[in-house]
């Protein structure tokens, strides 16, 4: 896909503004709450941190890119049964997060998965059912491949 | 943020050339510091230049004889992903994981947290720890500065008009020898250290026969305490001799007031987090072949 | 009915906006995009305190893309008055002054001026172009150095009310007053123990993830449309209509998903900025603020200085408490010290106790509401005090709480009698949980408990139902989701029509889409709106039984239905196979709730803490941490869960690492998520949770409202844990690491 923006407009601002795709959320606009979080070429950034240029030749995946065609990835399917959104804003940033720990780790610990998550903030649930969730992920997940 | 034009020089000479026309310029690898200066109007220029494609810059390369090439680009995530650095500096790959967090790693370099300049950088002390030299190429050619003299205001550093910090070049760790930084910061992740101290220790037979320490956020640029890593040299191991150090170091902090923390609790947190480093760097030393 | 009785209540569906919410469909309001849209950027007062001087918009006006600029003097020319958009009277210019100032700015980040342009970032470079003269005046920032004689004035108009009378004296105290029972000198007198300490708190914020957002369109009908991001649409359209000077029908407000609000929501800050720029540009303008914006420019909860004092005899019986709070309202008086004195001792039943609460304007942002405002700081200071009165007694601190818990026919100190409440209920499931009586050896480790409550309420709401020929329905509502509650409401139409929640389709409309509706806040969407479906749920069960008498050719009277089966006789038909035949029977069945519900029921909730501090840092760790609270009615218990453990993290952060760093001359140095240090998911335990129900006899199915009490006792139950930990009492908030420190030195010493 191609867009043209000016060199000063964040990655962010880009995706939103430029492109249209509104999922990724702008919180805080310095690298501190992960609202902005996609996938650049297999990791995760916050894109509010990447310049829109820097993305020339990238893989940029967003929240919206997650689900295939009109099927949930589990993910987001473990995020809606265990509850694990209330406002639902930082859900799009966890989601992206989530699947790309649950992409290189099958089997995360509780640990392990707080960790990797600790540049997402969430005011709303306290990341219990966050946690929870991304733990049910993971064994489906599992489940499927064996 | 203000308007700015953007490069991406493919070459270290392309690179050195652009920034001599463009004196005002300013450097892009992670961007998770810069960009946020350029919004806060911290920071101003007319050019960002993008060093990502710059060869040097992206080399990560371990060499037993020569140690460990850290170039200025590579971001933390290659740095603790990469089995030699695991095995070689475990402790460097420890401190590439804890600057941020996981999307800050995936972009944030460790070149760049040197060049920020940061008081409180995360990585800086241990690299002092570790003798780490710096590799710099300018108009006049490429030149060498130890770590510990790179940084020399907050938010200052030793490179001129034009030049680059290319890579960081650490020695070979010696055998029996063990670093660490630790940190201290309110919560568990996401934090700027309110103080840390990296230490890196060389054991020979119940002994001391090195160490190297340094401090984070408690003076205006990374503190190396020559004076406490000397006093260890020579020194039977011993909690004694480790506190004694931790104290010297304590006594060498030139903290500030802010709404970090007091100067009082940071004094105090140098001892604590020096003691606690090097006795995490010893138990390395021990175990290591 | 017990929830076991229940087919919908007490389950856990899938939320009906979860699809949209999963995958970044569900549009929030900086996602907002129409045709000729400009960006909007407001300037903001650098100083706490200052006279405004000078204005001079003209360079912003002259850059290229910059199509308005605003400032105060841009509302209407209208007299003063005084106007009450639901939180009592309140003088027109300070609901203008705090969205634009006029005259003088009364804390940094104070809106002075805002322009809009053709991108966002143009609108920023015309804010360096407006040019400001300003004469900077002596700031204050404490509740304590507000009220002294000598302390800068912040409004010359602000005659303190002291027990409920105009005094005559302008000071920074906007009101005094006074709750009071019994003979507080005798019941001290009558104590064996007595216990008095002072605590301070710190400002604050409700944390929200998504900023303040707000497009508006002064439409060439003479319209404001506007859509944002709030928690009431409605106050949105009265307190612009207000501003504006227009009739309430003139002004439409669309929320759209709200992500997050605490109560900091609930007050306009962009919207009517947005709506003048409108007007002058002609064009739709969006107006987002940034972070820093959020915490330098909206509405962060009071620090506070608080002194109580409790007496008890050792049987356990308290004889007397009093309570001091004086609460930092910002530069607008009306902090929320009513609420917090009418819950800091409400969850014991005492004879003798004194309240004075003092509402006092400093040199910050105007306070807003946050999550059970004012009881949180309150149960802070009272649960601490209670914790040593049972240290003292020897006794049990939960066996304390039980002696003295409220009860039924308990009176509070600001008047109301309690009807059927769960306090005790809430007590014995603490002391019975896994939790309490599990054992926490090793050394530096502790545990606290702490109970708190809210009383939770009513106001209006609206809802309307229409039944589709599928036999699923439509649920018309007003009242924004921020947790969830699209679908407890839909639970409970559901209910009654006794069809599953599935086939209720929830929709949150705009302001001239569905009745009047009050905000999204005190723990009153379930237990409001839901009794909104209800009536409506019933209204649609009393048309659809004349329905099927017609089809029987029988009287409505003999019809009767039971879990969504119509029968009359030996006849019977289902809610979906009636449906079905609405066409046939006279039309559409559209059934209308609107409600104003007083039988509203108060919520108690209580906190168990395990901690372990680092004796040489003074850092906590929460090692485990279990929220208990009475619902009445959990309806979807995932979410009630979830509520729980969201006000438990919220009040871990703010017992831990929360504040407003002040300089001395007023500005806030950590406005960034960087330094305003809320817990991340590696701060954290997994957070426990107790749902208690002891039914609210004055709701349909019992629901008290589960919102909010549950931020009350977490960092009293902190304090209380890291006293046992650490073997310090703390009396100030944040206890972060160089507090505890502290504190820890001056005990050795």
């Amino acid at each position: 896909m191609e867009f043209l923006c000016e060199p000063r407009q964040s990655l962010l601002e880009c995706l939103r503004d430029v492109i249209g795709l509104t999922g990724t959320k702008e919180g805080c606009n310095d690298g501190n709450c992960g609202a902005c979080t996609v996938l650049m070429d297999g990791r995760i950034v916050n894109s509010c941190l990447v310049l829109g240029v820097e993305a020339q030749g990238a893989q940029i995946t967003t929240v919206e890119g997650i689900a295939r065609g009109n099927q949930l990835h589990p993910v987001q399917q473990a995020f809606l049964q265990n509850a694990a959104l209330q406002c639902g804003f930082c859900t799009p940033g966890f989601i992206v997060a989530a699947k790309a720990l649950l992409d290189q780790e099958p089997a995360p610990s509780e640990e392990r998965i707080r960790l990797w998550l600790a540049n997402n903030l969430c005011r709303c649930t306290g990341y219990d059912k966050i946690v929870r969730a991304v733990e049910q992920a993971a064994q489906e997940l599992r489940e499927v491949k064996a | 943020m203000k308007w700015f034009d953007y490069a991406a020089p493919a070459s270290l000479d392309e690179t050195v050339k652009l920034l001599a026309q463009h004196p005002g310029a300013l450097l892009l690898a992670g961007g998770t510091d810069l960009l946020v200066q350029l919004r806060a109007g911290k920071k101003q220029t007319d050019l960002v230049v993008d060093v990502k494609h710059i060869p040097e810059l992206n080399a990560l390369h371990h060499d037993p004889a020569k140690g460990l090439t850290l170039g200025a680009a590579v971001p933390c995530y290659r740095i603790y992903g990469d089995g030699a650095v695991q095995s070689a500096f475990p402790a460097l790959a420890e401190v590439a994981g804890i600057i941020g967090g996981t999307q800050i790693q995936g972009r944030a370099s460790i070149g760049g947290n040197l060049c920020n300049a940061a008081p409180s950088a995360d990585s800086i002390p241990l690299l002092i720890a570790l003798g780490a030299v710096c590799r710099v190429a300018g108009p006049s050619g490429t030149r060498e500065v130890a770590v510990e003299d790179f940084c020399t205001a907050p938010g200052r550093n030793v490179l001129g008009p034009g030049e680059l910090l290319v890579s960081i070049q650490l020695p070979p760790g010696p055998a029996r020898s063990g670093a660490r930084y630790l940190r201290f910061i309110p919560r568990n992740e996401m934090d700027i250290a309110v103080a840390g101290a990296g230490v890196s220790v060389v054991l020979e037979d119940g002994v001391f026969r090195s160490a190297r320490i340094a401090l984070a956020a408690v003076a205006p640029t990374p503190l190396f305490v020559r004076e406490a890593g000397e006093a260890l040299a020579g020194q039977p191991v011993t909690p004694e001799a480790i506190s004694a150090a931790a104290e010297i170091a304590r006594g060498a902090a030139r903290p500030i007031t802010d709404m970090r923390g007091t100067a009082d609790y940071r004094r105090h947190l140098c001892s604590v987090l020096t003691r606690r480093a090097l006795e995490t760097a010893v138990q390395r030393a021990r175990e290591a072949r | 009915m017990s929830t076991a009785e229940m087919t919908v209540v007490g389950t856990r569906p899938i939320r009906h906006d979860g699809a949209d919410k999963v995958t970044g469909r569900a549009l929030y309001g900086a996602d907002v995009q129409m045709a000729g849209l400009l960006h909007g950027a407001v300037l903001r007062s650098p100083h706490a305190h200052a006279r405004i001087l000078r204005i001079d918009t003209s360079k912003a006006e002259a850059l290229e893309g910059v199509l308005a600029v605003v400032t105060g003097a841009d509302f209407p020319d209208s007299p003063e008055r005084l106007v009450d958009l639901g939180e009592g009277d309140t003088p027109l210019s300070y609901i203008r002054g705090n969205v634009l100032a006029r005259g003088k700015t009364l804390y940094k980040g104070h809106a002075v001026a805002a322009v809009a342009a053709t991108s966002a970032h143009v609108a920023e470079d015309a804010l360096d172009l407006i040019e400001v003269d300003y004469e900077v005046l002596p700031c204050v920032l404490t509740a304590p150095e507000a009220m002294r004689e000598d302390a800068p004035i912040l409004h010359e108009d602000l005659v303190t009310k002291e027990f409920g009378e105009k005094t005559g004296r302008v000071s920074n105290v906007a009101e005094h007053f006074r709750y009071s029972m019994g003979d507080l000198e005798k019941g001290f007198a009558e104590a064996d123990v007595i216990v008095e300490r002072e605590f301070h708190t710190a400002t604050v914020h409700q944390g929200y993830i998504e900023p303040q957002n707000a497009t508006a369109l002064w439409n060439n009908d003479g319209r404001v449309l506007i859509w944002c991001s709030t928690q009431g649409a409605f106050t949105v359209r009265d307190t612009v209509a207000c501003m504006l000077d227009l009739p309430v029908s003139q002004v439409r407000v669309t929320p759209m998903e709200i992500g997050g609000g605490f109560g900091g929501k609930i007050p306009v800050y962009l919207e009517p900025v947005a709506a003048l720029l409108s007007r002058k540009s002609g064009r739709p303008v969006k107006l987002v603020m940034s972070r820093r914006e959020v915490f330098e420019g909206t509405g962060p909860t009071p620090g506070s200085y608080i002194k109580v004092k409790m007496g008890a005899r050792r049987d356990g019986r308290i004889t007397a408490a009093q309570g001091y709070l004086a609460y930092e309202a910002g530069a607008y008086p009306g902090a929320m010290v009513g609420p917090g004195a009418m819950c800091i001792f409400a969850a014991y039943d005492l004879a003798n106790v004194v309240i004075d609460g003092f509402d006092v304007v400093v040199n910050k942002p105007s306070t807003a509401a946050y999550r059970a405002p004012g009881a949180t700081n309150a149960a802070f200071a009272a649960e601490s005090v209670v914790d040593e009165l049972a240290e003292k007694l020897g006794l049990d601190p939960l066996e304390l709480r039980l002696r003295n818990a409220a009860k039924e026919g308990t009176r509070r100190a600001d008047g109301p009698k309690y009807r059927r409440i769960g306090c005790v209920e809430v007590i014995q499931a603490m002391r019975n949980h896994p939790h309490y009586k599990a054992p926490l050896p090793g050394p530096n480790r502790g545990r606290g408990v702490a109970i708190g409550f809210w009383f939770n309420v009513g106001l209006p709401s609206s809802c309307s139902l229409s039944v589709n020929a599928d036999g699923t329905v439509n649920l018309v509502e007003g009242s924004t989701d921020i947790g969830g509650t699209r679908t407890s409401v839909a639970m409970q139409a559901a209910e009654v029509l006794g069809i599953p929640a599935e086939s209720v389709r929830p929709t949150v409309v705009d302001t001239d889409s569905v009745g009047y509706t009050a905000v999204t806040g005190g723990s009153r969407v379930t237990f409001a709106t839901g009794w909104a479906a209800y009536e409506a749920a019933q209204d649609v069960l009393r048309q659809m039984k004349e329905r099927a008498a017609k089809l029987w050719e029988t009287d409505a009277a003999a019809v009767e239905v039971s879990r969504g089966v119509f029968r009359a006789g030996e006849r019977s038909m289902t809610f979906q196979e009636l449906a079905a035949r609405l066409g046939e029977t006279g039309g559409p069945v559209v059934g209308r709730g609107a409600v104003n519900p007083r039988g509203v029921g108060g919520s108690f909730s209580g906190a168990i803490a395990d901690v372990e501090v680092d004796p040489e840092t003074g850092k906590v760790t929460v090692l485990r941490f279990t929220s208990v609270q009475d619902v009445g009615r959990a309806i979807h218990p995932a979410y009630v869960e979830g509520q729980m453990q969201g006000g438990s993290v919220q009040g871990i952060g703010w017992a831990l690492n929360e504040e407003y760093y002040m300089s001395a001359d007023g500005a806030m140095l950590n406005s960034s998520l960087l330094d305003y240090r809320m817990p991340t998911s590696l701060d954290l335990p997994m957070i426990d949770t107790a749902i208690v129900e002891v039914p609210n006899p004055g709701h349909p199915f019992g629901v008290r409202g589960v919102g909010e009490a549950n931020i009350v006792p977490p960092p009293a139950a902190l304090a209380n844990a890291i006293y046992r930990a650490a073997g310090v009492r703390m009396d100030r908030l944040p206890m972060n690491p160089p507090a505890i420190m502290e504190a820890i030195w001056k005990q050795r010493d």
